[in-house]
Parts: C-alpha cells; sequence; structure tokens
C-alpha cells in the first residue's frame, strides 16, 4: 500500500516548493499495536502560502505538525518518508542540525501553546532562552532591543517583556507565542490552534498580526484547526485529512464552493450557520474508523453514503482530478 | 415559582490582594442569574477571553466562593451545606471543562475517569452494568470503547479527551450540565455530535444547560437566552436570535462583526470594520461604562456612571446608555426576561435527533452494513 501511494503521488513534486512533504508515515507504537496516526501524507507548501489543515479530531493534524519539527517522541516514531525545508531532508539530519533548524528555519506555536509558556520566567527571559538554544549570545547589545521590536511586531507593547504570563490575556500569550516563533525570521511557521480559545475579536487581532508577520518575513504558513471561518478567511489552499491521510487539497474557494471527496462534501455540510436554525444538529453519521488496525481500501468506505464495492479494497491515491484540485476517491478516477 | 435550583444573587469575585493592590482582578462584578430546574433551559454565556465566564461557572459550583453576594443551591448557601445536600448537588450539577487535560491525572488509565462517578455514587451493582454504563455513554458520543479504554490521557488527541468529559457528565444524569467550552477543539461534525447529543439530555431528560463558548454559530444552534459579557459584567442578554441577529450593546456589535464567516467571500474585517472610539469624553467618575475607551458611541455620560440593565424588548436586556429611553430592570430580576422563564414546560421544537439515532445504529454495526447507492 505504501509503495502504491509513493508512486503514483509523486507527481506533486513542486520545484519552487519551501516544504515538500513525501508519503510521510509516522506511528505510534503502544501496547495495543501501531496507531497509524499519519499514513503516507503527500504536499507541498509554495514560498510565501498560507495552508490550511483540518479534518477530524484525532486523524493526525498535530502529529504532522510535531513530525514536521521532528518532535514526535516515543512511543511515537517516523517511520518513512521525507520532509524537504528549502531542498534539505529533515528526516535524514542527526538530532544536532535539527535542532539549528528549530526556530531558525521551522518554528512551532502548539496546540496550547500559550498555557505553556514558563509560569516563573518573565517574558524576556523565555527569549533570551530560546535564543540561547541557538548559539545566540544574549549578553550582546542590542538584544533587548530585538526582544521589544518582536513584541511590538505582534502589536504588545515593550514593556510586556517584563511581565509574567499570568499577568497577560490569553490573547496576549497567544501572541507572546507568535513573537517566540518568529524570533529568528523562519521561512515555515506552523500554528496548531492558535485561536481557539480566544473570542472571536481577539481571534481577528492574532490572525491579523500573524498574516502581518508572514508576509513581511515572505514565510509560510501551515495553519491546523478546526474553525472552518478562520479557515476560509486565512488560507490560499486547504487540506483535508481523515484518518491519517490527506483525502484532498484544494484552493479554499474551491473547498468550501464545491468540495469533491464525499468527506470534504459532509464537513462543509455539517458546517451550523448563523441565518437559520437547523431543525437538527448533525455530524456525520458513524465512527472514526481504528487507526490500529484501520479499514482496508479506502479509509472512509465506512461511512461513505457513496461507496462501491471497490472502495472497500482499493485505496485510493490522491490524484489531480481539476486544476489544483486533489481527490483520493474512486468516484473521480476516470475523471483525468 | 418553585425555589431555582442554582441561583447567583449580586456575586462580585475579586482574585488577588488588597483593595489598592495592582494586581487585582474583578473577575465578575454583581452579577445575578437563576436556574429552575422545572423549565429545563438551555442558555449559553459568550464574551471577552478573560470577561469572567470560568469565574461564573466555577462560582455556580462552588469550586470559588464568592468576594460578596452568595450562591444558592435549593435556596441553600452552596458555602454551608449539609454532607447530604452537598452529596447531591455533587450529582445533580455536572461540569465539562474547558481544557480537559487539566481533568485527568496522567498516571491514571482514561477508565479513571469514568469508573470514578459510578463508583462514588454506586451507579452500577455488577461488573457488566459498569462496562454497560461506560459504553453507552462512550457510543453517545461517538467514540469505540475498546479503543480509548486502557490508554493514558497523553495518549489521545484533545477532540478524544474532550468527549469522553462529555460522556463522563451523561452517566450521572444530572439537573444541570455546566459546559465550558465543551466542543472548541473537536472538528465540525462532532460539533455537531457532541451539542447534539446534550441537547438531546435537555429534551428527553430535562437537563438544564449553560454552554460557555467563543462559537456564536454553535450558541444560536443550541440555545434560547444568552448572555454576553465584557470585562467581568454583562453586557447584553436575551433572546438568543435577537441578539446575535440584531446585536444592541456596542461589544456585542464587535462581537458579532468579528465572527469568521465559512465562506472565502465574505470579508473578515474585525475590529476594523466598528471604527474608532470619538475623541474627549470630559471627566471620567468614580464608576463609568467598561466599554468606552472602545466605543465609537461613547458620550460623555458614558464615563461618569456605569449604564444599569436596560429592558429594551420584551426577551432582551442591554447595559448601555444608547438605550436609556427603555425602562431599566435591576440585575437580580434579568433571568425573568429570558425566553426559558417565560414559557411553561419543556421546549417546544422540530429538534430532531434522527442523525443521531442513525449514528448510532451505524457505530454498532459492521462497516458492511453501509450501502451502496452509487454506481
Ligand atoms: N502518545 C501517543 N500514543 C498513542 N497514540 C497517540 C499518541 N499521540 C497521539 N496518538 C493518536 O494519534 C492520533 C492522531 O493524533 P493527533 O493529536 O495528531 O490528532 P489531531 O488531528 O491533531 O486531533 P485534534 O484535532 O483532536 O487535535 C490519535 O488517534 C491519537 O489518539
Ligand atoms: N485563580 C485566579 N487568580 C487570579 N486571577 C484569576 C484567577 N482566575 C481567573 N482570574 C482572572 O479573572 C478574570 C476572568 O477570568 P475567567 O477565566 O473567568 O475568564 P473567561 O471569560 O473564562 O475567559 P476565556 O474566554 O479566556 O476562558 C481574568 O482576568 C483572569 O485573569
Ligand atoms: S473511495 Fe469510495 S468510499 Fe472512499 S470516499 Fe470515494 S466513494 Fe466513498
Ligand atoms: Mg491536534
Ligand atoms: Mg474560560
Amino acid at each position: 500500500m505504501v509503495e502504491e501511494t509513493l508512486s503514483t503521488e509523486q507527481t506533486e513534486v513542486e520545484t519552487d516548493a519551501t516544504l515538500q512533504v513525501r508519503d510521510l508515515h509516522v506511528y505510534f507504537h503502544t501496547a495495543a499495536g501501531a496507531v497509524k496516526a499519519v499514513n503516507g501524507v503527500n504536499f507541498a507548501l509554495k514560498k510565501g502560502e498560507r495552508f490550511g489543515l483540518v479534518g477530524e479530531s484525532g486523524s493526525g493534524k498535530s502529529t504532522i505538525a510535531l513530525s514536521l519539527l521532528r518532535l514526535i517522541k516515543p512511543p511515537g516514531r517516523i517511520e518513512g518518508g521525507q520532509v524537504f525545508l528549502n531542498g534539505v531532508d529533515l528526516v535524514s539530519l542527526t538530532e544536532e542540525e535539527m535542532r539549528r533548524k528549530r526556530l531558525d528555519e521551522i518554528a512551532l506555536v502548539a496546540q496550547g501553546a500559550m498555557n505553556s509558556l514558563n509560569p516563573v520566567r518573565r517574558i524576556r527571559d523565555q527569549f533570551m532562552l530560546a535564543f540561547q538554544d541557538h548559539g545566540i549570545d544574549v549578553k550582546r547589545s542590542g538584544i533587548n532591543d530585538h526582544i521589544g521590536d518582536l513584541l511590538s511586531r505582534v502589536g504588545l507593547s515593550r514593556d510586556v517583556a517584563d511581565m509574567f504570563p499570568h499577568e497577560l490575556s490569553g490573547g496576549m500569550k497567544q501572541r507572546v507565542c507568535i513573537a517566540l516563533a518568529i524570533s529568528l525570521s523562519p521561512s515555515v511557521i506552523i500554528a496548531d490552534e492558535p485561536t481557539s480559545a480566544l473570542d472571536v475579536v481577539v481571534q481577528w487581532q492574532v490572525m491579523d498580526t500573524l498574516r502581518r508577520v508572514q508576509e513581511d518575513l515572505g514565510a509560510s504558513v501551515i495553519l491546523i484547526g478546526h474553525d472552518m471561518g478562520l479557515m476560509a478567511q486565512f488560507v490560499d489552499r486547504l487540506g483535508v485529512m481523515y484518518a491519517g491521510r490527506l483525502v484532498e487539497i484544494a484552493k479554499v474557494k474551491d473547498m468550501f464552493g464545491d468540495p469533491l471527496h464525499p468527506y470534504g462534501q459532509m464537513l462543509i455540510a455539517s458546517l451550523p450557520s448563523l441565518e437559520v436554525k437547523q431543525d437538527r444538529l448533525q455530524g456525520i453519521p458513524g465512527i472514526t474508523p481504528s487507526l490500529l488496525n484501520p479499514p482496508s481500501g479506502c479509509p472512509f468506505h465506512t461511512r461513505c453514503p457513496k461507496m462501491m464495492e471497490h472502495c472497500k479494497t482499493v485505496t485510493p491515491v490522491l490524484q489531480e482530478v481539476r486544476e489544483d484540485h486533489w481527490v483520493a476517491c474512486h468516484l473521480y478516477e476516470e475523471a483525468k | 415559582m418553585s425555589t431555582p435550583l442554582i441561583e447567583a444573587r449580586n456575586v462580585t469575585k475579586t482574585f488577588g490582594g488588597g483593595l489598592f493592590d495592582k494586581s487585582r482582578t474583578v473577575a465578575l462584578e454583581d452579577f445575578s442569574f437563576k436556574i429552575d430546574a422545572d423549565n429545563p433551559s438551555v442558555t449559553s454565556i459568550v464574551g471577552e477571553s478573560g470577561s469572567g465566564k470560568t469565574t461564573l461557572a466555577r462560582l455556580l459550583l462552588g469550586l470559588v466562593a464568592p468576594t460578596e453576594g452568595e450562591v444558592l443551591y435549593n435556596g441553600k448557601n452552596l458555602e454551608n451545606l449539609s454532607s447530604r445536600d452537598r452529596k447531591q448537588f455533587l450529582r445533580d450539577v455536572q461540569v465539562i471543562f474547558q481544557d480537559p487535560f487539566e481533568v485527568y491525572n496522567p498516571f491514571y488509565r482514561i477508565d479513571h475517569v469514568l469508573d470514578t462517578p459510578i463508583r462514588n455514587f454506586g451507579l452500577a451493582k455488577t461488573e457488566k452494568e459498569r462496562k454497560d454504563l461506560i459504553n453507552e455513554a462512550l457510543e453517545a458520543v461517538g467514540i469505540r470503547p475498546e479503543e480509548i479504554l486502557g490508554r493514558f490521557p497523553h495518549e489521545l488527541s484533545g477532540g478524544q479527551r474532550q468527549r469522553i468529559m462529555v460522556a463522563r457528565s451523561l452517566l450521572l444524569r444530572p439537573k444541570l450540565i455546566i459546559a465550558d467550552e465543551p466542543v472548541s477543539m473537536v472538528d465540525a461534525s462532532l460539533r455537531a455530535t457532541i451539542l447534539g447529543s446534550l441537547l438531546r439530555l435537555n429534551r428527553e431528560f430535562g437537563i438544564s444547560l449553560i454552554y460557555i463558548t467563543h462559537d456564536l454559530t454553535t450558541a444560536f444552534q443550541v440555545s434560547e437566552d444568552i448572555m454576553v459579557f465584557y470585562r467581568g459584567s454583562l453586557a447584553e442578554a436575551g433572546d438568543v436570535d435577537q441578539v446575535v441577529r440584531n446585536p444592541e450593546h456596542p461589544y456585542t456589535r464587535l462581537l458579532v462583526g468579528s465572527i469568521p464567516l465559512p465562506d472565502p467571500d465574505m470579508p473578515w474585517e474585525g475590529e476594523r470594520a466598528i471604527g474608532r472610539p470619538a475623541g474627549e469624553l470630559g471627566e471620567v467618575g468614580e464608576k463609568f461604562c467598561k466599554f468606552t475607551d472602545r466605543c465609537p458611541f461613547a458620550m460623555p455620560m458614558c464615563v461618569q456612571s456605569d449604564p444599569p440593565l436596560y429592558h429594551t424588548h420584551e426577551n432582551r436586556v442591554s447595559s448601555c446608555f444608547l438605550y436609556r429611553e427603555s425602562p431599566t430592570i435591576p440585575m437580580t430580576e434579568m433571568t425573568s426576561i429570558f425566553r426559558s422563564s417565560n414559557r411553561q414546560g419543556p421546549v417546544q421544537d422540530n429538534v430532531s435527533f434522527d442523525a443521531l439515532d442513525a449514528e448510532l445504529e451505524v457505530s454498532t454495526e459492521s462497516s458492511s452494513s453501509a450501502s451502496s447507492n452509487d454506481d
């Protein structure tokens, strides 16, 4: 199955890609067996592009984020695949080489990051620690100015440097995390649910900030989340995950206007509206398949209303069925 | 009206040191609220991050004591319940917290979270009953029991942890569930499933719900009444359809105007759209409207006293001087304008649970039951 995916999906090789993920497999080895959290994922990120990752809870989005930075801890392991960042395969780097890439070239605002700021350290010290980790001389003059600049770049007062995390609101802490992530001007910023704990007014401020610094740096962004409204408003392209696989990738307009994968279609259809009160709150019927024993064939076949006989046995591969619109579903096999 | 199940009377909660301590935070200020158990309701709470929503939940749960005012359970002060009342309270009022990770002990398997209430309240007599209860509750939130039982909290995704908390509160069939951001970490489809299962508890078992959220769209979908908070005070409250469609308080207008709509062709202007505050307002008094510094409609009177609650429509109140033509209503009477307070018996609506039923069926049958309807 792995080979099949590899051979067909290599067509998405982008020569000008900042980040190129190829056939990534990440498993968690538990007592009950291997949880195939990421099971053959391919995508590419252009320079300056904003790419969204949505999909089921537990479909492997955060695992992808952590794998791109090689931060997966045992029992998790990258089983195979490559992650090319500016042409270098991160998966094959030594731990020491990888450590230097983090923050410098690829940075993560992790899920729940704002709660992971060290509560007993002033914000300034948290920057200093990150710098030290990258061999930057923190005693050098101008370092405080640099921290001040970073904070004002995300719309915070320079005084915030002398404050403790508990003195900041959620939105302010989240902006500190963004400031930390951009402190060494990375070319890829990954933000995993950066605003899910914030009110929509602050959400807008944080995303506006992220967009501004990203455009200044010319960096690419991967935004992970469940808020389809946020995705519609922020990203250029959207990838939809289901059970460890990317099942659809399209420009954001095409994804919302004309989703092709049955899961993508049902996900878009399940969005509640502010206009009409629905007479039913309808999720997608059925249950997420096991990642321990993924079903044969298409991972969605157990819930798919359009399932055909061979969906149960043959795994569909991601194919470009329209311009810039990729989908892994047998319904579109002949479309090309 | 009978004695409310839970009532907050003029509660204020202050964190931090003395009156002149700079780190002192007024998390919630002079707030009153009632939940009537005979009239099961669904009430949403929305508002600014840090506006006191979780603090209110914690006050109603007796997890923190009010600095001023009191919280009553069946008319008795929460702070000195008899041990018998206390035990009943712990069963009647359940909570689903914002950050499910906090609730889990990292050293215990997930099973422990579900076993504890069963043991504490003697819900199962036999091992089989125990298993059935757990399986039923997990399936109701779309989780395959064999997949998660035996695992440790860090081995589950955020959404999985959150659903287990919903399942846990289902076990006890309480009278009130306070759900603090129960679905903020799950996908749109699961949001519908989980909220659907909470709503079903409301309709079928008469359990009242307080739904705290940043997602105004789901608040609009599930609740009858909504309360909007800004910096520890109630800005606006009432009929959710009216408040969300036609917000009155300038903060609510900003909030509703900042919702990112799931349509790439719609603009998302956020604060840029509402405009900036006017210039000089004159001398600031001891009390003032907390939104003045951001309000494009601020008038000199807004900085001289704090606005009372104006009863602007049958089912609405707003704390804003723009509505000073309307009669005022005391905070303690606020919930009397709620739709839920003005109907007899349960909600009459056309919410359908077919989808949920279908879902549960599919989940228990084998995958081959999904039939092909496409050739
Ligand atoms: N340490 C671990 N051990 C075992 N399984 C794990 C571990 N960490 C994650 N998993 C499993 O891997 C799968 C993917 O998890 P991940 O956190 O990547 O999902 P996600 O898409 O980010 O979900 P969410 O949207 O809920 O945050 C899940 O099924 C989860 O249970
Ligand atoms: N234990 C505490 N000690 C000190 N201050 C606190 C404590 N708990 C809450 N606060 C403060 O009280 C205020 C209200 O906090 P609360 O958590 O109730 O807000 P919230 O409306 O739930 O916000 P969010 O939407 O971010 O969850 C905040 O300023 C917060 O910093
Ligand atoms: S491949 Fe088959 S089962 Fe999978 S989504 Fe397409 S039609 Fe449905
Ligand atoms: Mg995640
Ligand atoms: Mg809160």
